[in-house]
């Protein structure tokens, strides 16, 4: 698997948790599990200073450049017009498809429902064996051990939200917990909630040491940081969460737990997406994307694949580095896949629910 | 994009997936070419006396239609066609109800827009992208910001009687062929002028479908008179005594022409002529959009555009970075079919313009600068021509200075504010600019000191009929859109005199 | 760039200046009239001294001309002479040649960024000063008027007051003009764009021949009022009055280079300005038949505004806005608005 050659870069000069509230609140586990397997790639050396200390990473994440709303609205609603049609959305039905984070994060959910949707998770479209299967299916954390058996040996991944998801508000032990208990049930990729609070406080050193902090926990284990975009208020902070995140050795960076309105929108992707090109040229390094939560369409999907294919580049047009965290969507993209098969309109009571 | 889709998302692809999105060509019989159009005067479509011409569609070389072409008889005959519907009809209308047929033709076009964009496409080669979201709904708001006008004349700050000049004698480019004549028409007919137009020689299409929306709209015969031909003819009509009034929009040399001819003759005279914009980006920058903004500025319409930003000023301390994301963000500029829908670099509009662009870029690579081209593929059929990017250009290079109208950036570098202003302005043309700063204060004070007539800050290529457009210097003088447009094309009261002015005439 | 630094340095000793122009009027108005006679040599003057019982022999003035705030002779070192209404020999005014209009050119653009980015508020007192200065040598114009040109001295006393109230008329459009003519353009879209009018530049103007005093003024006043600077070709055969306007210009506070005053032929510098590639305008007033056509045509060559009026000017009347309008240019500005934040899910 990827995260095998990923492991092999492991970062000896990675600074870890570097700030106060890393160190004076980590509890013995954390550093036991974590001290002997750090996976983040190195930091090169021009951007070690940016996280020496919490002075440094403000004013590095302030010395971004700026977002014009206008101009990125512009450019998202632009090329929201590109005109995607026969084998070329064909293709990307199919990629969206494998690209599905699908999702369940309700009180409600049972084990019943987690198998439901595990069984949809691989074969979205029961009567045709060529649909793609999803590329994982999201849980809470006590609900992964369902998934895990339901989707072993399927190359299907078990997504679990950690750290007190959806509003992260608790303390780095608990998160840690929550982390090692998804992880011990058999998740194989971690979505963490950024601390929004200490965020909007200019914190960032805080917020950097969590994410730091869940990465070390998270060992080999891929990580989706999700920033809550909602939240941030601005594109310019959608752009300093990105490369927070980034540098505090996300793998991924996710929009949205999708309990906030707005969770993911076409202009925020956009930045998000500039954000990992520009972290790709400044590193090396490739970190992957997640928009999650108001992608109901297949429409909308296509829409975020060209935002993928034009502003990050053709190399994110890969499950491993671009999904979609979605509970209804998987439907709409059977309906129009077979649209495209068949060649007449579908209607929902052809698509199998979860 | 390849199939590769039942692999695992939990390790990368070992190859790239291509994604090559399927040609997605807007259907060119909406369009509805005919065989041949005629020319429109005096409310009816009438052969001109001059041989037949084809337009042709130039991203196939293939023969568009066939056009009759006016002589100057014919160009008599419209300007007589006009005089009487002046004297007759047109100033007897009230304002109120001249607005009605204004408001009547924005909405004629707005429900053939779909036609008219592919007829724009067809004719002209710009990207039916542009022709659809710019061109056509642009050209219905111009008419329906000046329908409004037509009773208010009193308010628009010409004194309280402001009337009509007469006869308008307009003669517009190629390169946006519709809108231009809005821009034209719209405000002529508001103040209560009647029109002898005449589109260029290579778009004549456009306007002679909008002639048809003006036919149905019930337009009196003669307000708004369409002659077809080439230089020749407009050459005649702008000095023809019988108009009151000369608006032309197209290249400084022609202009000045103009307004020399026009010397001594009292007609009232605008004029909109060629550019060499700066586009000044400052390392405060907000340098994503400040990207885009370079690519809309310089590659919108294939360059073909008088207030293109085409000369980039990058403050030396982002110069690199910026020069390499736009080479980034240039590549995905998708060049070829105009009609496809992905399209967004079309055809360039003639064999003629192309050459010029070839050459004056060939002089670029003489003088020493260093040329960058997207590697987009290029048509075997059409005039193409692809993104180009010069870098280490110099102030004193013939393409930093003269007006390439293509695809064509010439990038320099500056260190200060002062810098920047200073080789911004150091051109004797002045027709627009942009600003490029996340700092509010240095927006303002460079809009101030930009001796230009359009300044876009953080935007570029912005256009409305709301807001004046038109340059400094050698420019042109005039405005079109908003109050200041109104102007052109209305008389007010002279200073010191019972008669009314005919300020601006040569 | 130089000239960039000028409104900077320049700033602090206008706001002491029109301080001190304040004060002024004060001690002008306890004198009224107080004016000294002309001091051109009228028939009888050139013969004895006129004024009163004194004996003494007048000091005669040297006409010269005015460039950059400074009294220079012609380069070219010509002169000729100004006769009154009956053939007298009133003075040698300076010949103008086209170098001088070079020089006056240089002069006015070197001025142009500073008058042009003064405040309003700053112009405003400017111009209204020259009116105080004006008003203050009444007389002496009166007098030129009626020696220099054999006008009727009530008729005279109406043209000087008419130009005194041209100059505090246009004093009062300098704020106003961004008002009147500029606007807020309600475009569709996200953006906030606004029209505003700015000076054209340097404007070449040719003053009425037959109105002297009157007629410059009411040509050069619309002209810099909005912040253009001038080079005026004055009255060829009544050119006193302007170099004596000169003076006033020169005690008002009116930065150096704003107005430049060439007395001479509009014949021999006329297409020297017209076709000058500094100068961005011209105004035809004092130009009538082929010459005004020659030189509306040699300014197409540079693409100048060029205006005429429409028919003959009768000076005496109240201005419109035909002169103000005729040199300015609309700048349109635009910047995107809106994007407050992303929580309403759209920005604006």
């Amino acid at each position: 698997m990827g995260i095998n050659a990923r492991a092999s870069l492991a970062d000896t000069l990675s600074p870890g948790p570097a700030f106060a509230t890393a160190t004076t609140t980590p509890t013995a586990g954390v550093v036991a599990t974590s001290a002997p397997t750090l996976t983040r790639p190195a930091l090169p050396a021009h951007l070690i200073g940016a996280v020496a200390d919490e002075a440094a990473l403000k004013r590095f994440l302030h010395g971004l450049p700026g977002v014009d709303p206008v101009g990125v609205e512009a450019r998202s609603a632009a090329l929201a017009t590109r005109s995607i049609k026969k084998e070329s959305k064909m293709a990307a039905l199919n990629l969206a498809i494998s690209m599905v984070d699908l999702t369940t994060l309700e009180g409600s959910d049972t084990p019943g429902k987690v198998r439901s949707l595990c069984a949809k998770a691989r074969k979205p479209d029961p009567d045709d064996p060529t649909t793609p299967h999803a590329a994982a299916v999201c849980v809470y954390p006590d609900r992964v051990q369902i998934a895990a058996q339901e989707l072993a040996g399927t190359g299907i991944g078990i997504a679990s939200v950690a750290t007190a998801f959806p509003s992260g508000r608790s303390s780095l032990p608990i998160k840690l917990a929550d982390t090692r208990l998804a992880i011990e049930s058999g998740a194989t990729e971690i979505d963490m909630v950024i601390d929004r609070g200490a965020f909007l406080a200019g914190e960032y050193g805080k917020v950097y040491d969590d994410i730091a902090a869940i990465k070390a926990e998270c060992g080999g284990i891929r990580l989706k940081v999700i920033l809550e975009t909602g939240e941030l208020a601005t594109y310019d902070n959608v752009r300093r969460a990105s490369w927070l995140a980034m540098l505090a050795g996300a793998d991924f960076i996710k929009t949205s737990t999708g309990k906030i309105s707005p969770a993911a929108t076409l202009p925020v992707i956009h930045v998000m997406l500039q954000a990992v090109r520009d972290w790709r040229e400044a590193t090396g390094q490739q970190v992957a994307v997640k928009p999650a939560g108001g992608i109901r369409t297949a429409k909308d999907a296509i829409r975020y694949l060209v935002a993928v294919h034009e502003v990050a580049g053709p190399e994110w047009l890969d499950p491993y580095y671009f999904r979609f965290g979605a509970s209804s969507l998987l439907s709409d993209l059977i309906m129009q896949r077979r649209k495209q098969l068949d060649g007449h309109y579908w209607g929902p009571d052809y698509v199998t629910v979860a | 994009m390849t199939t590769n889709t039942t692999g695992s998302a939990m390790a990368p692809r070992s190859t790239t997936a291509v994604w090559d999105y399927a040609p997605a060509p807007e259907s060119a019989a909406i369009g509805h070419i005919k065989d041949r159009y005629q020319m429109f005067v005096g409310g009816q479509f009438v052969d001109g006396h001059g041989s037949d011409v084809a337009t042709i569609n130039p991203a196939t070389e293939q023969d568009l239609a066939q056009v009759s072409w006016a002589s100057t008889d014919d160009v008599d005959d419209a300007v007589r066609a006009a005089r009487r519907a002046y004297t007759a009809v047109w100033s007897k209308l009230s304002g109120l109800d001249r607005g009605k047929y204004l408001f009547r033709i924005a909405r004629g076009i707005q429900e053939r827009a779909r036609e008219l964009a592919v007829v724009e496409t067809l004719d002209n080669g710009k990207p039916i992208k542009e022709s659809r979201d710019a061109d056509i709904p642009t050209a219905a708001a111009h008419f329906f910001y000046h329908a409004g006008w037509a009773d208010k004349l009193q308010h628009a700050g010409y004194g309280p009687h402001p009337h009509a000049l007469g006869v308008a004698g307009q003669v517009i480019p190629w390169n946006f062929p519709l809108l231009m004549a809005a821009w034209k028409i719209a405000p002529a007919l508001a103040a209560g002028n009647t029109v002898v137009i005449k589109p260029a020689e290579s778009t004549p299409l456009s306007i002679l479908v909008l002639a048809e929306i003006m036919a149905d709209a019930g337009l009196p015969e003669g307000v708004v008179n369409i002659v077809t031909g080439a230089g020749d003819i407009g050459s005649y009509l702008v000095n023809h005594p019988g108009i009151d009034k000369v608006a032309f929009t197209g290249s400084t040399a022609v202009g000045k022409r103009i307004q020399q001819s026009l010397a001594g003759t009292g007609k009232k005279l605008t004029l909109e002529l060629g550019g060499k914009a700066a586009n000044i980006v400052f390392d405060d920058a907000p340098l994503d959009q400040a990207v885009e903004g370079i690519v809309n500025g310089v590659y919108f319409n294939q360059g073909h555009v008088c207030c293109a930003g085409t000369r980039l000023l990058v403050q030396e301390s982002v110069a690199e970075e910026v020069i390499s994301k736009l080479q980034d963000r240039i590549t995905t500029l998708r060049l070829g079919d105009p009609m496809d829908k992905n399209t967004d670099i079309g055809a360039i509009n003639s064999k003629q313009q192309l050459s010029k662009i070839t050459e004056l870029t060939a002089v670029g690579d003489d003088e020493g600068a260093v040329r960058w081209t997207s590697p987009c593929p290029i048509p075997d059929k059409g005039f193409f021509f692809p993104p180009t990017v010069f870098t280490n250009v110099s102030q004193s290079m013939r393409i930093a200075r003269e007006e390439i109208f293509g695809p064509v950036l010439s990038v320099l570098t500056f260190r200060t504010p002062d810098e920047a202003v200073i080789k911004a302005n150091n051109t004797p043309y002045g027709l627009s600019a942009g600003v490029w700063t996340e700092k509010g204060s240095r927006i303002l004070g460079m809009a101030t000191a930009l001796r230009a007539g359009v300044v876009w800050a953080n935007t570029f290529n912005r256009f409305d009929p709301t807001a004046a457009f038109g340059g400094y210097k050698e420019s042109g003088f005039g405005r079109e859109g908003g109050t200041s447009g109104l102007g052109a094309y209305l008389e007010s009261a002279d200073d010191y005199s019972d008669s009314d002015s005919n300020e601006g005439a040569v | 760039m130089a000239a960039r630094s000028t409104p900077k340095k320049a700033a602090p000793k206008k706001a002491a200046t029109e301080k001190a122009a304040v004060q002024q009027v004060k001690v002008q108005r306890a004198t009224p009239a107080a004016a000294p006679s002309t001091r051109v040599r009228s028939a009888s003057a050139s013969a004895q001294p006129t004024t009163g019982s004194s004996t003494a022999v007048p000091v005669l003035k040297t006409y010269k001309l005015f460039i950059g705030g400074a009294f220079p002779r012609s380069e070219s070192g010509r002169t000729y002479p100004v006769h009154g209404p009956h053939g007298d020999f009133l003075a040698n005014a300076a010949q103008s040649s086209r170098k001088d209009a070079r020089d006056a050119v240089v002069a006015a653009r070197k001025a142009f960024p500073g008058w042009s980015h003064a405040t309003a508020y700053n112009r405003c007192q400017v111009i209204y000063r020259i009116a105080e200065m004006l008003q203050g040598r009444r007389a002496e114009f009166i007098d030129l008027l009626v020696t220099g040109e054999g006008t009727k001295p009530k008729a005279a006393s109406q043209t000087v007051d008419t130009a005194i109230d041209r100059l505090v008329h246009y004093a009062g459009w300098t704020d106003k003009i961004a008002a009147v003519f500029g606007s807020s353009n309600p475009v569709a879209g996200p953006f906030f764009s606004f029209s505003t009018p700015e000076p054209t530049g340097v404007v070449a103007a040719f003053a009425p021949q037959d109105d002297s005093l009157l007629g410059l003024i009411s040509v050069i006043a619309p002209i810099i009022t909005s912040g253009n600077t001038v080079v005026v070709i004055t009255s060829a055969t009544h050119p006193l009055p302007a170099v004596t306007l000169a003076e006033v210009l020169a005690t008002s506070d009116v930065p150096g280079g704003v107005v430049n005053i060439l007395t001479g032929e509009a014949a021999e510098m006329g297409t020297h300005l017209a076709t000058h590639a500094d100068v961005n305008a011209l105004d035809l007033t004092g130009v009538e038949g082929d010459l005004r056509t020659d030189l509306a045509r040699d300014a197409a060559g540079t693409v100048k505004r060029v205006y005429i009026p429409k028919g003959a000017s009768d000076f005496s009347k109240t201005p419109g806005t035909a002169r103000l309008r005729a040199f300015l240019e609309t700048k349109t500005v635009w910047h995107p608005t809106g994007a407050v934040s992303l929580a309403g899910g759209t920005s604006y």
